[in-house]
């Protein structure tokens, strides 16, 4: 079903539609983001600044934010997916020029009152833009050689301007979150099964070819690789983040060594303890049983947010909740894997627990218009 | 632009199945998730909790304070007193040269300890502490304390550095404490912990070494809590460490620095020791050094000009250095013989100036001879031809024997570094060393104290202390430790005859008070501290035939180190011994020119304790007397005595 099969009179309307938001959601959310609050509260010392405050503040600016997202017609972001797309690739272009760098490379645009990354806004808008092809495509062309191309090509601009900046982290994040997005629309699983199968097999011969005379990189590239993939082969690098985190994590056992007493992020073992490895303060104070609960907050998301997809007769809207429970997924997947010693080190925050503000305002955007297509999902009796 | 139901309805199944597929990707690794992090916190608790403690915690040693020591009297002689040092922390400092930069703006910095600081910098951990400037002033401290946010990883630092306030007088005695080099490591079985921190010092040489056990001390440790960078961030708990024991030396400071002015200018050694106890109250030997520029780290400049000074100033002449005890040895041919019942009453032996032994001639002193001489006179005068004889007649065994049960050839067990055994030969010794038999002219030459006899300054106070009392006192030089006093030296009866031990003290009084005597010219005429002795003049060469033909040269006439040594011995008082001395002037001349008025000096020094009054001296020699002493009370220590504090 599209938008125009159904309009006003199939859908709540006024201020009414804020008892049809999907509340256990937004609950959710709340509830993630107060975890955040008591960790960025932990690692300063027990201190409300200079993390817990501003992201507390941030996190009612964002949760506002996802109420009048949530509020506007799912059919008027159907219609902006374009425009938001396209100025997001402006944006990535406008940090090229005049981004500033950060740590690591993360660039950002400086709008007063936040720090704006555009590879965070590239997120939404890629689901959003993918969501709207597949609405607007008719079905029998989506496996058509040419019909899947455009997505590629939708999908590969942005990656490729992220991978320049260079954070490899988004970039796999954008890869991952469009190719699931064409898995869901449909897409014939052969092309799937080509593009895994040619990735395994170059990453194969990469490595079977090292040391042959048809070997593919330069050494030192190799190198880079196997301490990318290997972290302890650098134990004061890179390696020293995952032990040291590793360390956290196990110390905390069943119950934790409670609020405020984690020795490893008190005393600075920990690197980004309040930003990409929060996790582990988390998992040190509150052990086993924190960590998990944490993670079952998320699936809470991830089920609650399938379930409203599913649920939802407009393709767009199935889509494009779809993908931004996928992105949401992905966040803390990653980020987890990362912490736990099961992916090697790439820039990736802990979504609505780290501190950080683009990345924050961003998913509350996102879970806005999941709300919106939640509020404005067509109803028979309606 | 509807679309056909069916289609919709196909695409809503498609992509219902679609998420279906997707979702239990995202649950499966979710549960992977889970699993892991039950792995990490519940499998492999224990380990990591191990593992973060390790990380958290630190045991730092905290050294313990040195004992300190002090004279018999209470004298401080080696104190701790705080000294302040600025340390970098490489780590903090960033880069480390801009902060030596700054650092010198402020204070004058040493550039050889700079550049000593740079190269440890380099070695060690970049959050350890480097000392950059040691000893520093107050006003330097507070200098750098005041600028100290200008100053990354700059800080001043506290600690306490061993002083030994009256320096050079103890140099040989106390010795001097260093840091813990290398070396000292591998020649400790076993060391404690404490000897890895950085810099600690440790005893060195002298008493500083040889008593290292108590001054140390038991290290204290405090458990603290680190952070990445290896900072302190709590202590946890502390366990203060034991101080190291306080030493009280038998040395009685006032006359040890009188001791040591005496000698100023010789290549001397000087042994004031308690006839009856064995206390040691001085043990001087000149010329000596400053300790002090020891525990700074001395200049290698410096290190060369003590090394290379022919005076030898870093060995200690009375305990280290052996001479041959030339005449003052004769005390114990004559014991040896007296004990056999060799010499009768009124025995006497003529002395035409030499003696034919074995067909070779053995020269008396004085060429003309001593005519008739009995055995007072025979030491009175030191006529070497009696003694030849009593020696053929004795043997080597008897007086070797002899010497021994007197302290000679035997390691004195004083806490010095390098106390000498000496040597006293016997027949067996000969022929095991030297591969040759025993000859009768060995034993003449032995009996007046020349040939293959060695002995050091101690030994020879030893000896005159064992013949002035009769018993076998032995030295001491601890008094107390810890406030528990030390064995006494005292020691049993020689189970010698009295008589004959009497017969010498007497002719050892003739030799200082008889007009022949060869120590006349330092007699003593306060009749209640009248000192009896005996001179010693040892060859350092042998005078050949052609030579004595020619006439013998001078020893002023002599290069300094062909010189003889001049010996001299003596107990006094007389009547009531109480203290034995014992000097040696090397290359002086004669034992009666260059030693007994040195002995003199120290024996009235010691007896009247303090600046004896020039009445006690002959009046020929007060004019003189009064001099020197004017001179030796600019040259000491005088205002450390002042301010005495009771230990």
């Amino acid at each position: 079903m599209s938008y125009l099969e159904y309009t006003v009179k199939h859908v709540p309307s006024g201020p009414r539609k804020i008892l049809y938001l999907n509340w256990p959601l937004a609950l959710l959310l709340a509830a993630v983001a107060c975890v955040g609050f008591l960790m960025l509260y932990s690692v300063a010392g027990g201190s409300f600044s200079p993390w817990a405050e501003p992201q507390m503040k941030r996190f009612v600016m964002g949760f506002v934010l996802m109420l009048i997202v949530a509020m506007v017609p799912i059919w008027f972001w159907r219609n902006m997916a374009g425009v938001a797309f396209a100025g997001t690739l402006l944006l990535l272009l406008g940090v090229e020029f005049f981004g500033s760098v950060g740590k690591g490379a993360q660039r950002w645009i400086d709008l007063g009152f936040m720090r704006l990354q555009p590879s965070e806004l590239a997120k939404i808008t890629l689901v959003m833009i993918l969501a709207a092809y597949y609405d607007w495509l008719p079905s029998h062309k989506k496996s058509r050689p040419f019909w899947v191309l455009i997505p590629v090509v939708l999908i590969l601009v942005p990656v490729a301007m992220v991978l320049r900046q260079p954070d490899l982290g988004t970039s796999i994040l954008l890869l991952a979150a469009g190719g699931g997005m064409m898995f869901l629309a449909g897409v014939h699983w052969a092309y799937f099964a080509a593009v895994i199968g040619a990735g395994v097999g170059l990453i194969t011969a990469v490595f079977q070819f090292r040391g042959t005379e048809w070997q593919l990189l330069k050494d030192y590239q190799y190198r880079r690789i196997d301490t990318f993939l290997d972290p302890a082969s650098d134990p004061l690098g890179a390696g020293y983040h995952i032990t040291q985190s590793k360390i956290a994590l196990g110390s905390g056992g069943w119950t934790g060594r409670g609020f405020m007493q984690g020795t490893q992020s008190r005393l600075n073992f920990l690197p980004e303890k309040h930003t990409d490895f929060i996790f582990t303060t988390l998992a040190e104070e509150f052990g086993f049983i924190g960590a998990f609960s944490l993670l079952t907050l998320y699936a809470l998301i991830i089920v609650f947010c399938v379930v409203s997809a599913l649920a939802n007769k407009d393709r767009f809207a199935s889509l494009l909740t779809l993908g931004i429970a996928l992105n949401f997924f992905l966040f803390f997947a990653v980020n987890m894997s990362m912490v736990m010693g099961l992916a090697p080190v790439v820039g990736v925050p802990l979504p609505l627990v780290s501190f950080g503000g683009s990345a924050m305002l961003v998913l509350m955007l996102a879970f806005g218009l999941a709300q919106s297509a939640h509020v404005h999902r067509p109803r028979q009796g309606y | 632009m509807k679309r056909p139901r069916i289609d919709i309805e196909a695409n809503h199944r498609l992509l219902t199945r679609r998420a279906a597929i997707l979702g239990g990707v995202q649950l499966a690794f979710v549960g992977a998730l889970g699993a892991r992090m039950q792995f990490l916190q519940v499998d492999q608790a224990d380990q990591f909790r191990l593992l973060a403690e390790e990380n958290r915690i630190n045991i730092r040693l905290i050294p313990p304070a040195r004992g300190e020591i002090f004279d018999r009297n209470g004298v401080a002689l080696a104190r701790n007193v705080p000294s302040y040092r600025i340390v970098i922390v490489r780590e903090d400092a960033g880069d480390v040269e801009a902060a030596v930069e700054a650092l010198s703006q402020l204070v004058t910095l040493d550039p050889d300890e700079v550049t000593r600081a740079m190269a440890e910098m380099r070695r060690s951990a970049p959050f350890l502490p480097i000392t950059v400037a040691d000893e520093v002033s107050w006003d330097d401290l507070s200098r750098v304390s005041v600028n100290a946010p200008a100053l990354p990883g700059v800080t001043p630092e506290v600690g306490l550095s061993r002083v030994y306030p009256l320096g050079s007088d103890y140099a040989h005695v106390l010795g001097y404490v260093g840091p813990v080099s290398d070396y000292d490591l591998e020649r400790i079985e076993d060391p404690d912990q404490v000897l890895r921190i950085p810099r600690f010092q440790i005893g060195k040489v002298g008493v500083e070494a040889k008593i290292e056990e108590n001054l140390r001390g038991k290290a204290g440790a405090r458990r603290v809590e680190v952070n990445a960078a290896g900072r302190v961030m709590r202590e946890l708990d502390r366990r203060e460490g034991t101080p190291g024991s306080d030493l009280q030396l038998t040395i009685d400071s006032k006359l040890q620095s009188y001791v040591q002015a005496r000698l100023n200018g010789e290549s001397a050694s000087a042994i004031v020791m308690d006839v009856e106890n064995g206390d040691l109250l001085s043990i001087a030997s000149a010329p000596t050094y400053d300790p002090n520029l020891f525990v700074r780290g001395i200049s290698t400049r410096d290190y060369k000009m003590l090394t290379d000074n022919k005076y030898r100033p870093l060995a200690s002449k009375s305990v280290q250095g052996t001479y041959p005890p030339g005449s003052t040895f004769k005390m114990i041919t004559a014991m040896a013989a007296l004990e056999e019942g060799l010499i009768g009453p009124d025995e006497t032996v003529y002395c035409p100036g030499h003696m034919e032994v074995a067909g070779r001639r053995f020269h008396c002193w004085k060429r003309a001879g001593h005519g008739w001489v009995d055995l007072q006179n025979s030491l009175k005068q030191s006529c070497d031809v009696y003694y030849y004889d009593l020696a053929v007649k004795v043997g080597i065994e008897k007086i070797s024997a002899m010497a021994r049960r007197f302290g000679l050839g035997e390691r004195h067990d004083i806490p010095m570094s390098a106390v000498a055994q000496g040597l006293m030969p016997t027949m067996d010794w000969k022929s095991r060393v030297h591969g040759q038999s025993w000859v009768v002219g060995d034993t003449v030459n032995a009996s007046i104290g020349q040939g293959f006899l060695l002995s050091s300054p101690l030994q020879l106070a030893v000896m005159t202390a064992r013949l002035a009392s009769g018993t076998a006192v032995k030295p001491r030089l601890i008094k107390t430790i810890d406030g528990i006093e030390q064995p006494s030296g005292a020691g049993p009866s020689l189970g010698m005859n009295e008589n004959n031990l009497r017969k010498m003290r007497r002719a050892m009084y003739a030799t200082v008070n008889d007009r022949r005597g060869t120590a006349y010219g330092s007699r003593i005429i306060e009749d209640a501290v009248r000192m009896a002795g005996k001179t010693g003049t040892s060859q350092v060469r042998n005078i050949t035939a052609a030579e004595r033909r020619a006439g013998v040269v001078r020893n002023e006439d002599l290069p300094w180190e062909r010189r003889d040594h001049a010996l001299f011995v003596n107990f006094a008082p007389y009547d009531d011994p109480k203290i034995a001395v014992a000097v040696i002037v090397e290359h002086g001349g004669g034992g009666s020119k260059a030693a007994a008025p040195i002995a003199r000096d120290v024996t009235l020094q010691a007896l009247y304790g303090g600046e004896p009054p020039l009445e006690a001296y002959p009046t020929k020699d007060r004019d003189r007397i009064e001099q020197q002493q004017q001179v030796l009370r600019g040259i000491q220590p005088v205002a450390n005595f002042a301010g005495r504090d009771q230990a």
